[in-house]
């Protein structure tokens, strides 16, 4: 549809690579590929685990060819850039904190956050340790 | 009055898009360096660890099953909600069509690993 004004407007294309601040934006918001990606590939594993021994047998040979390994390098690095942006936001997203009458600083949350995922990561490794060490056998 | 009492379905959305990232970033990198790097490599962790019997014990098992599903189901709801938004970003409408694309295939996928895990037995 041709308006016989041709009034300016302004071009959006490629607005967020104009600016450092929004192509970060939009680089910590694409992390969201990978995860989805991550769940697919965890959704397709219990997918062949309902099927059976050899159909999971077979889920677990694919993740051994090189090409899976890098890419679960690749996930392994957005998926930990979304954790590092996500804490980084949330002083922002959350209700403001308070604490004894003082607002908890923006990097006190962040590091709580950081620590958490800490905390978590190594509390699933010690279970897995545990459990596929043959102490519950 | 009509106005007042319709209410937005954002806060949904919204919900399980928090939940799903804060998941994604306390458990994300440690589940992918398990299943897609530790144990394929035989780093750290036994080679077996992810073995037939076990996977399937930890399936079957009520905790096994809940985690299983929070990490796949909330993963994906994260990212649908996130995509949908940057696709608006990007200039495509956050429209009926793109939210029922992106929401839709996390419900897809929720129904499927419900299905598997319901499959695999208690």
């Amino acid at each position: 549809m041709s308006d016989p004004r041709r009034p300016y407007v302004r071009p959006m294309a490629g607005w967020w690579r104009r600016n450092p601040f929004f192509v970060e934006y939009m680089v910590h918001e694409a992390t969201a590929l990978f995860v989805a990606a991550y769940a697919l590939v965890l959704l397709v594993g219990l997918l062949r685990l309902a099927q059976g021994e050899a159909a999971w047998s077979g889920w677990l040979e694919a993740l051994r060819s090189p090409l899976s390994v890098v890419f679960h390098v690749v996930l392994l690095t957005a998926i930990a850039y979304h954790a590092w942006t996500w804490f980084r936001i949330m002083p922002k997203t959350m209700p403001p904190l308070v604490v004894g009458g003082k607002r908890v600083a923006p990097a006190t949350i962040t590091a709580c956050g950081l620590a958490a995922a800490g905390v978590c990561s190594l509390a699933v490794l010690a279970l897995v340790l545990v459990l596929a060490g043959g102490l519950t056998r | 009055m009509k106005a007042a009492m319709k209410r937005s379905n954002a806060p949904i959305f919204w919900g399980l898009f928090g939940a799903g990232g804060m998941l994604a970033a306390l458990f994300g990198p440690v589940l992918v360096f398990i299943t897609g790097i530790a144990v394929p490599l035989g780093l750290i962790l036994p080679a077996d660890a992810m073995s037939w019997p076990r996977m399937q014990a930890f399936a079957q098992h009520w905790a096994g099953k809940g985690f299983l599903f929070a990490i796949i189901a909330l993963f994906l709801w994260h990212a649908a909600h996130r995509i949908c938004h940057s696709l608006h970003d990007l200039g495509v409408h956050a429209g009926a069509a793109t939210r029922l694309a992106c929401y839709g295939s996390a419900a897809l996928g929720t129904l499927l690993a419900a299905g598997a895990l319901w499959a695999v037995g208690f």
